[in-house]
């Protein structure tokens, strides 16, 4: 795929420098990307969702390595494979009459399919889904991707249909799909917070405090939401430093009309006790409902589960990541620069001191992120609606397949 | 009233908070309730009667009570200073220094005499005698009262201790209007003294009831009472906008204003001290702060201030020189609101100075006051650093990562000490805004040569996992063993907790203090709001400098908060290191009222 090379070079040169920050941003022009790839993506006569699907894998590989911390851009590339699969399998089914099909597994529907050879395609893609979300025993202790399997039953459906004029506009037709599969993601990564916001009514009543740290755009529009329905609240907002993002937000609430406090975030233990609700958004939600918040996040969150506040947690579902948090305080984040918080010119006559082996005495440490784990969280408001945090695995189920978790290209000669 | 009153304390003990705890000569219970007589009785005799009561009274105070003995205030009964009794009311009144605002500032105006002290000793001495009387009678006594009372007014009192009082207590309307009447008095003389104590005795049991319990502070979300300190403010303080609803009933002004006027009237000192205003001008500017810091740079200042005083004529220096510490506390309150423990520290010396012995000369009794202040300082401070060092020095062990926030002077000597004495560890210094005060600790820490890692607060969780002590300072204890100090700690010590990590809190005794918080926001002390806005280093963040005037947007900053005794392992006092602290504190705090070492 020589055109769209560039492209992708110079998305990796953006994400690697922090050029485009911001899960809503990079998940947008992560899609965006994708998208481009798949249209530009030739499709060969065989296999041809497992060659799309290892192209995008390749593309992804590069995407991620670029910026790890940058969970929205794994959550995309992941979603648009999962999307490869789904798209082949009903588009497959649709091709298929009077074949079972998937012969290998052991759905119980797929007896049934012996039976009625006519299957709408949108029945056969849930059992599709069935097949993706609970893969046989079969396969799992044979270890066949389960793509293979697709592709086995695509190719022999496509042998035994013996229709080799349909290959093509096969092809041409999943290309189609896909890229209107990942049209339809872009749409619903633009339009989360129209979503997420519908939910604030049920959430705000009258006369609220709530309190949140550091700015988030999906908080934002929620707050605005609740707002524009008349509902009386009060907002705190602790400062978020480093980043000091509370400004931003206590600025864009108090144009909005409402009465805003600014507090800064050593005071949050000391307001918890008069607030209602905590209402913060996130970097990432992991597999096991855990957050990867802005700094800070852990602290506000024991201090609302010390005085029995709701801690509500808002996200679009483009930051949903199946992966599972090991280590997420290490592994999960990024140290930024110490002159955040101490300025190189006060502080130059310390930073000479050593020790005998060279150790500098003065360390300064500038994480940016923060896990919270999922027994401190009491909701999730996704734009799928509200969820406890012991849900989030069935969302990332049905957005994500189970070997797509480990990007990495594969030599697509697995089949025939 | 009359003798046949038993005295309060067997009458059924109403008493919730001071009791007797050992032996007591029955002189201090049953003495003549003189000040008790109608004010029939000719003034004249009052003079007689409070002399022949001080003589007696001055014996007995050495003697009568054992070290251990915390007397109640109502249970004497003297009108002289000497006795415990003023000691412990002089400490409600030291507590109503401490706590209250708006009366303070009344004192100002009038600043000599403090007879009205001596009333006061009376209103809780003799108020058991009389509990007996019926409404009506005591209707009958209080016309009587008003009438001496308008007949000595020329020879009045100076409205300070009566101002306290009645500041501090704003439900007692009665007494704050007498007291208030009492105001417009001159300097009295021995008549006049009788006279309004008489007047003062007559005073209702109930008040004396709520009088055990801590007096509410200043409301300054009252209107009226906050026009009224104002009025007699010597600091001139606008009243900030954007004053948060939650904090209403503590004073939030705008920084700045005031240190101009100040410096300006430096030289038009009378009737403060230069010492004094000079450290009144630190506290404003923000030059002295921590609670040991205050408290000895104020006890310096006031040994200066007592080496310079001198008696005016006709006056006893024990009442005039409590009227002019008064003075001097409640300007040191328009500065900035007392921390816990310069209200302790000004407890101990208005006590030290009702119990100086009459027959004292001048100069001997201001020695005295000053070795006391020596005493102090060196005795609940210096020492008790020394001891809460050795104390905390065996919990520090090699290969500890230990964590402080802020700037505490006692975890700063600790960590010194350990350094000293060789022990490997380093120290994560995590700080918060607005104060940042960490840098600071982080500077002296670094120059000595201790291995240390800054960061924020917010990243207490990500560096928590290396911890293995967490040692924070206090700016006090309170009774139900909540921990107040800096805002920001109660959450290092949730954190801590969280995680599993011990946290040791280290605090001098002197600043325990009696009161109950449950939370931060009953008792706090509201910064400079501006400041907020104002992150330095970052001037692109200007996103709320054109909002300030926003009605919509208010700014908080609390200087302190209170954290909860569960999260908190072990307490590290010059005392002696402890868990469950409510029974310590009770005793020690208690010991401030009555006799002190």
């Amino acid at each position: 795929m020589p055109d769209v090379q560039p492209l992708v070079r110079e998305f990796v040169l953006k994400l690697k420098r922090r050029k485009v920050e911001g899960s809503h941003a990079v998940a947008r022009q992560t899609a965006e990307l994708l998208r481009s790839v798949v249209s530009q993506h030739r499709m060969g006569s065989t296999n041809q969702a497992a060659a799309l699907a290892d192209a995008i894998r390749g593309v992804g590989e590069q995407l991620i390595a670029a910026n790890p911390i940058e969970l929205a851009v794994g959550n995309i590339v992941r979603r648009v494979l999962h999307i490869i699969k789904e798209e082949d399998i009903s588009s497959t089914a649709v091709g298929i009459e009077g074949l079972s099909v998937t012969a290998e597994s052991d759905d119980e529907y797929d007896s049934e399919n012996d039976d009625h050879p006519t299957l709408s395609a949108a029945v056969l893609a849930a059992h599709a889904r069935n097949a993706l979300r609970a893969p046989s025993l079969q396969t799992l202790l044979e270890d066949i991707p389960v793509s293979t399997a697709l592709s086995r039953s695509a190719s022999s459906a496509g042998d035994s249909d013996g229709k080799s004029g349909d290959k093509s506009s096969k092809s041409r037709k999943l290309k189609h799909d896909v890229i209107a599969a990942i049209g339809d993601l872009i749409d619903e990564i633009d339009t989360c917070y129209d979503q997420i916001s519908e939910q604030a009514v049920e959430h705000i009543h009258q006369n609220e405090v709530i309190l949140t740290l550091g700015r988030s755009r999906t908080v934002k529009e929620f707050l605005y939401a609740a707002k524009e329905k008349k509902r009386s609240f009060r907002v705190f907002v602790a400062e978020g430093a480093p980043r000091y993002q509370g400004h931003v937000l206590a600025k864009e609430l108090v144009e909005k009309g409402v009465q805003t406090t600014v507090i800064t975030d050593s005071a949050v233990f000391a307001m918890i006790s008069r607030v209602n609700m905590v209402i913060v958004g996130a970097h990432a939600i992991m597999a096991n409902g855990g957050v990867i918040a802005p700094v800070g996040m852990n602290m506000v969150a024991l201090a609302a589960q010390r005085h029995a506040v709701p801690f509500v947690v808002v996200a679009g579902s483009h930051k949903l990541c199946p992966l599972y948090p090991h280590n997420p305080e290490v592994l999960l984040n990024e140290l930024k620069s110490p002159s955040d918080l101490l300025d190189f010119g006060e502080f130059s006559n310390c930073m000479n001191f050593s020790t005998q082996d060279g150790t500098p005495l003065l360390n300064v440490v500038n994480p940016t992120f923060d896990y919270v784990p999922p027994k401190l969280v009491s909701l999730f408001i996704t734009d799928t609606g509200g969820h406890s945090p012991s849900y989030m695995y069935r969302l990332i189920a049905e957005y994500y397949s189970a070997d797509d978790l480990v990007v990495k290209r594969r030599s697509t000669s697995t089949s025939s | 009233m009359d003798l046949r009153r038993p005295p309060r304390s067997s009458s059924g003990g109403v008493e919730p908070k001071i009791r007797q705890v050992g032996f007591v000569t029955p002189d201090v219970s049953s003495e003549p309730p003189a000040p008790a007589v109608p004010a029939a009785a000719a003034a004249a005799a009052q003079p007689a009667a409070s002399s022949a009561g001080s003589p007696p009274a001055s014996d007995l105070s050495p003697g009568s009570l054992s070290p251990v003995m915390i007397p109640p205030p109502r249970h004497a009964d003297h009108l002289a200073p000497g006795s415990p009794s003023p000691a412990a009311s002089a400490s409600e009144l030291g507590d109503d220094e401490s706590w209250s605002r708006a009366p303070s500032a009344a004192e100002l105006e009038a600043n000599k005499g403090d007879l009205a002290e001596i009333r006061n000793d009376n209103v809780s001495a003799s108020i058991p005698q009389k509990q007996k009387t019926s409404k009506a009678e005591r209707r009958a006594i209080q016309e009587a009262q008003r009438a001496a009372k308008a007949a000595a007014k020329e020879t009045g009192l100076s409205g300070k201790s009566a101002g306290t009082v009645s500041g501090a207590n704003p439900a007692m309307s009665k007494q704050a209007k007498s007291s208030k009447a009492s105001q417009k008095k001159d300097v009295p003389q021995a008549a006049s003294t009788a006279a309004s104590e008489k007047k003062v005795t007559e005073r209702p049991p109930e008040r004396d009831r709520k009088k055990d319990a801590p007096h509410p502070r200043m409301q300054f979300d009252d209107v009226h009472r906050v026009e009224k300190a104002k009025k007699r403010a010597i600091v001139n303080q606008s009243e900030a906008r954007n004053r948060v609803e939650l904090f209403r009933h503590l004073p939030q002004y705008v920084h700045g204003t005031q240190l101009p006027g100040l410096e300006s009237k430096f030289f038009q000192l009378e009737p403060m001290h230069p010492s004094v205003y000079k450290v009144g001008l630190q506290y404003l500017s923000g030059e002295v702060s921590g609670g040991n810091g205050r408290c000895i740079a104020m006890l310096l200042a006031f040994k200066e201030a007592i080496k310079d005083y001198s008696t005016p004529p006709k006056k006893n220096l024990s009442r005039d020189l409590t009227a002019k510490i008064s003075s001097y506390v409640s300007f040191l309150i328009e500065c900035r609101p007392l921390s816990i423990s310069m209200g302790n520290a000004i407890r101990f010396l208005k006590n030290r100075i009702a119990k100086l012995p009459l027959t004292l000369s001048e100069s001997e009794a201001k020695s005295s006051l000053q070795s006391d202040i020596d005493r102090f300082i060196n005795e609940k401070i210096v020492v008790a650093d020394k001891v809460i060092v050795s104390h905390a020095i065996t919990k520090v062990r090699d290969n500890d990562v230990l964590l402080t926030y802020g700037s505490s002077s006692v975890v700063e000597m600790i960590l010194d000490h350990a350094h000293e004495l060789g022990r490997k560890f380093r120290v994560i210094v995590v700080d918060s805004r607005p104060k940042l005060e960490g840098q600071g600790l982080l500077r002296r820490l670094v120059e000595k040569g201790i291995n240390c890692t800054y960061t924020h607060i917010n990243a207490i969780s990500y560096i928590m996992h290396e911890v293995t002590r967490v040692f924070l300072g206090a700016s006090s204890i309170l009774s139900n063993g909540t921990v107040y100090s800096r805002v920001g700690t109660a959450s290092v010590a949730m954190v801590a907790h969280a995680f599993g990590i011990p946290v040791l809190v280290c605090c001098e005794a002197y600043k325990f203090h009696e009161r109950v918080q449950l939370d931060s926001i009953c008792a706090n002390e509201l910064g400079d709001p501006d400041i907020i806005l104002k992150v330095p280093g970052k001037a692109d963040l200007g996103h709320l400098k054109n909002m300030a005037d926003n009605e919509n947007l208010q700014l908080l900053n609390l200087t302190y908060d209170a954290t909860p005794s569960d999260y908190v392992s072990m307490i590290i006092t010059d005392y002696g290191m402890v868990k469950y602290l409510a029974p310590l504190i009770a005793v020690f705090y208690l010991s401030y009222l009555g006799i002190f070492i």
